[in-house]
């Protein structure tokens, strides 16, 4: 793969005038994408002197930490502790994500490899519900995990994370490409459907692992949580972070660095796993 | 060679009723291991994905407030919908605006640029690429926005207005209903590079490089040609998918307006049906009609996805 694009050559169908105007576009476009980035970055680092200047300025001219030392005071004085809401988001994020890896990975598996009555029906009923979006089936969800009582308990925010349907066909897709043959050859050997799945197929869908786990992990850990928990103790992270910076403009800079930490950990995690998220989705069309 | 002949008319040769549920149920004994694999899932799945929209579907007939028990009404929540009540038509036409727009410019922006970002070296390409994709997973990011359209001159958009001389006094972007909506369609287009996004920039990847050749020595003269007559057709199973998910988030955007433009927002200006949806069923409690909303969201939501994958069908041809 990396080779192909190492030896690539010019192609005759490019026209170096062409080629500037793309770069300018995508110039363009990215310092669109970028200026909002850059700037809760910058807010976040400047002084309460440079937040509330008149004419406001975009860049930051005396970075400081003084706002990230804002935000740890008030996190140590509130009475539920920081720690708390760390480790409810934490279990949340983790339990979340494993659990989806594995239950979608398992069922992806049989649907994607093996034939029996039903498979069609399933599969036609997992694309159906990429065509909409979770918001519409809130109100009977929420009367669903009453019935069950998991309100107001994290297993509300956990166990549907499992069943995320755009993880399931991801790697259904992803387990799809798996030649039959390998397959076959461990069932002649006498390898049970368990040891095909946990010793072949799972270390064959490494790169499909982490495009469910950047996708599971950014919805989880982007939750508040607010629509199914109300007990302050087991909030999760963002929606602490949120209630304080909701105190509004003499907040103004915890509240900037609340956003900012909320964006770099799913950005970072992506960062890392790149290139391995882009191999999956290359086998995520619908034929 | 000899051809053999089964006449199907012959009772002999016709599987009964019996004998096909027989072979069923034999092929589902022998499948038992797969279900279980399956089960956990689909278990997971009918509870929280099917049976939500079949209680949507059922409660949209009926009068319900979460107190007493439901009271069936037939069709009356719809009637209501479309002859009684104003606000769901000014939500209903704030929503096709607002989805007729982000939904192809953000399909065609990832497109093109996945497309471009393409021809790029592996380093800078997969730069542009976190660049491109980081906005859709920083989570409450937009909220930044409102320092660009705040209502004072501390807004950038504002204070840059005023230094030029273009206005005179602080536009009140986020309060004037001429703005609020198109304010939040920047919003959601400048977080809309997501999934498709990626999907199309390995759907790019994987477009064998000979055909590219083979379309040059065919007398294919520029880059558009190129796309149009050997890329996107290698693409399609991408196109499909990329174009669901896009759909899927034009139609769904909610957040983002109640976040800036206020829940309600003035004048209505920023409602959209899933705000609408958001009101009647979170804050009147009135679970019946919420139903109906979702109801219809959900059945026109299916039908757009078929009508626009109709439409994919034919790209390239």
């Amino acid at each position: 793969m990396k080779l192909k694009f190492s030896i690539r050559k010019k192609r005759i169908s490019r026209s170096a005038g062409g080629d500037f105007a793309n770069f300018v576009f995508i110039l363009i476009s990215a310092a669109f994408m970028a200026l909002p980035l850059v700037l809760i970055t910058c807010n976040a680092l400047k002084p309460l002197s440079e937040l509330f200047i008149f004419p406001p300025r975009f860049y930051v001219r005396y970075p400081t930490l003084d706002n990230f030392r804002d935000l740890i005071i008030l996190m140590s004085e509130s009475w539920v502790p920081f720690s708390r809401y760390l480790a409810n988001s934490l279990s949340v994020v983790i339990l979340g994500t494993g659990g989806h890896v594995i239950i979608a990975s398992l069922g992806a598996f049989v649907v994607s490899k093996y034939d029996f009555p039903g498979k069609k029906f399933f599969s036609a009923m997992v694309l159906l519900s990429l065509m909409f979006a979770p918001q519409v089936t809130r109100i009977p969800t929420y009367m669903i995990m009453a019935k069950i009582g998991w309100v107001n308990t994290l297993t509300s925010l956990i166990i549907p994370a499992w069943q995320y349907s755009l993880g399931f066909y991801l790697m259904s897709k992803f387990m799809g490409q798996i030649p039959d043959a390998i397959l076959e050859a461990a069932t002649i050997d006498g390898a049970s459907k368990w040891r095909i799945f946990w010793s072949i197929v799972m270390p064959y869908v490494k790169p499909a692992w982490l495009t469910l786990i950047i996708l599971s992990f950014q919805m989880l850990w982007a939750d508040t949580g607010s629509f199914y928990i109300y007990s302050e103790a087991i909030k999760p992270l963002p929606n602490a972070l949120f209630q304080i910076a909701a105190g509004g403009i003499a907040r103004t800079g915890i509240n900037a660095v609340v956003m900012f930490l909320m964006m770099l950990v799913p950005v970072t995690l992506f960062l890392f796993n790149q290139s391995k998220i882009v191999e999956t989705m290359g086998t995520s069309g619908i034929d | 060679m000899q051809s053999i002949e089964i006449n199907i008319n012959d009772p002999a040769n016709k599987l009964s009723m019996s004998d096909r549920w027989l072979r069923l149920r034999k092929r589902i004994v022998d499948s038992k291991e797969l279900y279980l694999y399956l089960a956990p899932f689909a278990i997971l799945f009918f509870v929280f994905t099917v049976l939500p929209v079949i209680i949507s579907i059922y409660l949209s007939f009926t009068y319900y407030n979460m107190l007493e028990a439901p009271k069936w009404v037939g069709w009356q929540n719809y009637i209501r919908l479309f002859l009684a009540d104003d606000v769901f038509l000014i939500a209903l036409k704030n929503t096709f605006i607002f989805a007729i727009i982000t939904g192809p410019v953000s399909y065609m922006a990832s497109l093109l640029i996945a497309w471009m970002i393409n021809e790029f070296k592996p380093k800078i390409r997969a730069f542009f690429t976190l660049l491109f994709y980081a906005p859709s997973i920083s989570g409450n990011a937009y909220l930044v926005w409102q320092y660009f359209f705040h209502n004072d001159p501390y807004g950038y958009a504002n204070a840059i207005l005023m230094d030029l001389g273009i206005i005179h006094e602080p536009i009140l972007w986020l309060i004037d209903p001429r703005y609020i909506l198109w304010i939040v369609i920047i919003v959601v287009l400048w977080m809309s590079l997501g999934t498709s996004f990626l999907v199309f920039i390995a759907g790019l990847q994987n477009v064998d490089n000979s055909l590219y050749e083979a379309g040059a020595i065919d007398g294919i003269k520029n880059r558009w040609q190129e796309l149009w007559y050997i890329t996107l057709p290698c693409m399609r199973p991408q196109l499909m998918f990329g174009a669901i998910m896009a759909i899927t988030q034009s139609f769904a955007a909610s957040q983002q307006s109640i976040a800036l433009a206020g829940f309600p927002s003035v004048d209505y200006a920023a409602r959209t049906i899933v705000t609408h949806l958001v009101d009647y069923g979170s804050v009147r409690f009135e679970m019946g009609y919420a139903a109906a909303i979702a109801t219809l969201l959900f059945f026109g939501m299916i039908i757009i996805q078929r009508i626009v994958q109709g439409m994919l069908n034919k790209v390239g041809e």
